[in-house]
C-alpha cells in the first residue's frame, strides 16, 4: 500500500503524480493505466481530443470522483487518504464554467476564499490583490454575468490562485475564447509558473498552445500514448512538428484498437 | 511562497477557519436569496393561498375538537397555520436541493467540493444555509398570520426557534439526500409528485390524525410514520411552549439518518462516482 504521508525530500516530490490511474463508467472504460508527473515550477500540457479522458481525469486529482485504481498525489499527499492536505495546495479551472453568475466579482472570490478557511480580512486583500493582477480591480462590483467570456476565465484562474495553491490544474480553459483572450490567459499561467514557482498541468486539445520547452503528455482514447518534452515526443514520432507527432501517434492507437469504444 | 505558507499547510484546519467557511456558505446562500426575490414572495404566497382561501373555504366543514397542545377550541386557521410553516421549510428544504442539482450541472457544485475542508462539513454548513434561509421565510409567515388572528403566546416565537431549526434541518438534509439522487434538473418534477405532495397530505399539517383514523386506519398509519407529521407536531408544541418528545426523537433520528445518507452518497468513491463527467467533458 503507496504511503500517503509526504515524501521527505521536497525538491525531489512531484507536484503532481499519477500512477496507474484507471476509471471506468460501468463498462466504458474512461481511462487505463494512465501515470505521469508534474514537476514543481513546471508548465505541462495534457494533450488530448475530445472525448480522450481529461476531464475525467481532472475529476479523479480533484477528489469529484473516488479513484477505482491507481494513486493520486500532490506533493506527495494521497489525494484518497490525505484529501485535505492534497487539496489546499490545488488551485483547479473547469473545463465548465463554476462562477456564480448572479454573485459580484468580489463575492465570487471571497466565497471561494471562505471554503478555504481565509478568514474575511485577508480574503479582501487578497482579492484586491488578484484583481489588481488580472486587471480586473475596476469591475470588482460587478455581477460576474456582465463580464465577457476572457474576463470570467481571468477571473477563474485569480479565484484558483487566491488561496496560494502550488499546483494549477486549467481544464481547456481557452474553449470558447476569441485568438487575443487565448493567448493573454495562455500567457498569464505560463508568468505564474516563472514568477510564482507553480506547476501547471494544462488540458488542452489546441496543438498551438503547446510551445518547444514544455512537457507534454498525450492521452488518447484513456491511454498515455507519450509524455516527456515536446521536442523528444516530436523526434520519437519521427515527425515535423507536434501536429502531425499527435497524428502518428493516435493513429498508431487507433490501428492497434481502440480500448475506450 | 513563503515557508510560513508551506507550514500550514501541514497542519490540520482550526476551528476559525471551520466558522470561516460555515459563515461564507451561509452568507452566500443568504445572497442568493436577497437576489432572487420572487423565491422569497413565491415562499409566502403558497402558505398564505392555503390559509387565506383553503382554510378560511374549509373552516366551517373542518371542526377541530380540543387536542393538545390547544386548550380551547380554535379556529382552522390556528390548526394549519403549524402545518404551513413546516410546509414552507419542505418546500424550502425542497428548494436547496433543487439548487444543488443546479449548482452541479452549472458546474458551481465543483466548487464547493474541491474545498479541502471535509465534505461532511460542507455539506452539513449547505444545510445550515438552507435552515436559516427557511427560518427567514417562516417568521415573514408568522408575521403576516399575525395580521390573520393567528397569535399564539409571544413566548411561543421564540420557543417554536429551536423546533423550526431542528425540522428545518431534517427537511434540508432530506432534499440534500434526494439531490445526490438526482442526475438532472428535469427529473426534479418528480420530487414534486413523490416527495413533496405525498408527505405533505399525508400528514397532520392539515387534518389532525385521530379525524384520518377515523376515515382510514391505513393512511393513519402512514401519517403516523411519516416523518413531516412530526416535524409539524413539534411546530405546533413549540408554538404554545410545549414539547412533544416523541416528534423531536424521531426528528433528530430522521436528521442523523438523512444526514448520514447524504454524505455516503456525496461521498466521491460512492455516490458522484457512479456518475459520468458533466455535459460535453470527457
Amino acid at each position: 500500500m503507496p504511503d500517503p504521508r509526504p515524501r521527505d525530500d521536497p525538491a525531489a516530490t512531484p507536484a503532481l503524480s499519477i500512477e496507474g490511474i484507471s476509471h471506468s463508467y460501468g463498462t466504458r472504460r474512461a481511462l487505463i493505466d494512465v501515470s505521469f508527473a508534474v514537476a514543481p515550477a513546471s508548465f505541462t500540457a495534457l494533450l488530448g481530443l475530445n472525448g480522450a479522458g481529461k476531464s475525467t481525469l481532472f475529476a479523479l486529482i480533484t477528489r469529484l470522483f473516488g479513484t477505482q485504481a491507481g494513486r493520486i498525489g500532490i506533493f506527495g499527499h494521497d489525494i484518497s487518504r490525505a484529501p485535505g492536505e492534497a487539496l489546499r495546495l490545488l488551485g483547479v479551472v473547469f473545463q465548465s464554467r463554476t462562477l456564480d453568475l448572479d454573485l459580484s466579482v468580489t463575492q465570487n472570490l471571497l466565497y471561494h476564499a471562505a471554503l478555504h478557511g481565509i478568514a474575511k480580512r485577508e480574503a479582501r486583500l487578497r482579492s484586491d490583490e488578484v484583481l489588481t493582477r488580472i486587471a480586473l480591480a475596476d469591475r470588482a462590483g460587478s455581477k460576474v454575468r456582465d463580464l465577457s467570456g476572457g474576463q470570467m476565465r481571468r477571473l477563474e484562474i485569480a479565484r484558483a490562485l487566491l488561496h496560494r495553491p502550488r499546483l494549477l490544474l486549467l481544464d481547456e480553459a481557452t474553449v470558447g475564447l476569441d485568438v487575443k483572450a487565448r493567448a493573454d490567459i495562455l500567457g498569464h499561467v505560463r508568468q505564474l509558473v516563472i514568477e510564482q514557482d507553480i506547476g501547471v498541468l494544462w488540458a488542452t486539445h489546441l496543438f498551438d498552445e503547446i510551445v518547444p520547452g514544455d512537457d507534454l503528455v498525450v492521452l488518447h482514447q484513456g491511454r498515455v500514448l507519450a509524455h516527456g518534452p515536446v521536442e523528444d515526443i516530436i523526434a520519437d514520432a519521427g515527425a515535423r512538428d507536434i501536429n502531425s507527432a499527435f497524428m502518428r501517434l493516435t493513429g498508431a492507437a487507433v490501428d492497434s484498437g481502440s480500448p475506450a469504444s | 511562497m513563503s515557508s510560513t505558507t508551506v507550514s500550514r499547510h501541514h497542519s490540520g484546519f482550526s476551528l476559525a477557519q471551520y466558522v470561516t467557511c460555515l459563515n461564507g456558505i451561509v452568507w452566500r446562500e443568504a445572497l442568493r436569496f436577497v437576489h432572487q426575490r420572487e423565491r422569497f414572495v413565491s415562499a409566502l404566497v403558497r402558505p398564505l393561498v392555503w390559509l387565506f382561501i383553503f382554510a378560511a373555504g374549509f373552516r366551517q366543514v373542518l371542526g377541530i375538537s380540543i387536542i393538545p397542545p390547544y386548550e380551547t377550541y380554535i379556529l382552522y386557521e390556528v390548526y394549519i397555520a403549524p402545518g404551513l410553516m413546516a410546509m414552507i421549510q419542505l418546500f424550502n428544504g425542497m428548494q436547496s436541493s433543487l439548487s444543488m442539482v443546479y449548482d452541479r450541472e452549472m458546474g458551481n457544485m465543483r466548487t464547493l467540493l474541491v474545498s479541502p475542508l471535509p465534505r461532511w462539513y460542507l455539506l452539513f454548513c449547505k444545510l445550515v444555509a438552507g435552515t436559516a434561509v427557511s427560518l427567514l421565510q417562516v417568521y415573514a409567515f408568522l408575521l403576516i398570520a399575525w395580521f390573520w388572528d393567528i397569535a399564539p403566546p409571544p413566548i411561543g416565537y421564540l420557543t417554536v426557534l429551536p423546533a423550526l431549526i431542528v425540522s428545518g434541518l431534517m427537511l434540508g438534509a432530506l432534499g440534500m439526500l434526494i439531490s445526490s439522487g438526482i442526475k438532472q434538473l428535469e427529473n426534479f418534477a418528480g420530487v414534486m409528485n413523490f416527495v413533496i405532495f405525498p408527505m405533505f397530505f399525508a400528514s397532520s399539517a392539515l387534518y389532525p390524525l385521530w379525524r384520518v383514523q377515523e376515515g382510514s386506519p391505513l393512511l393513519y398509519y402512514v401519517c403516523l410514520f411519516n416523518p413531516f407529521t412530526h416535524a409539524v407536531e413539534l411546530i405546533r408544541f413549540a408554538l404554545y411552549g410545549q414539547m412533544n418528545w416523541i416528534s423531536l426523537a424521531v426528528v433528530v433520528c430522521c436528521t442523523t439518518a438523512f444526514m448520514i445518507g447524504a454524505i455516503y452518497a456525496y461521498d466521491p468513491s460512492r455516490g458522484l462516482v457512479r456518475r459520468g463527467p458533466a455535459g460535453g467533458e470527457a
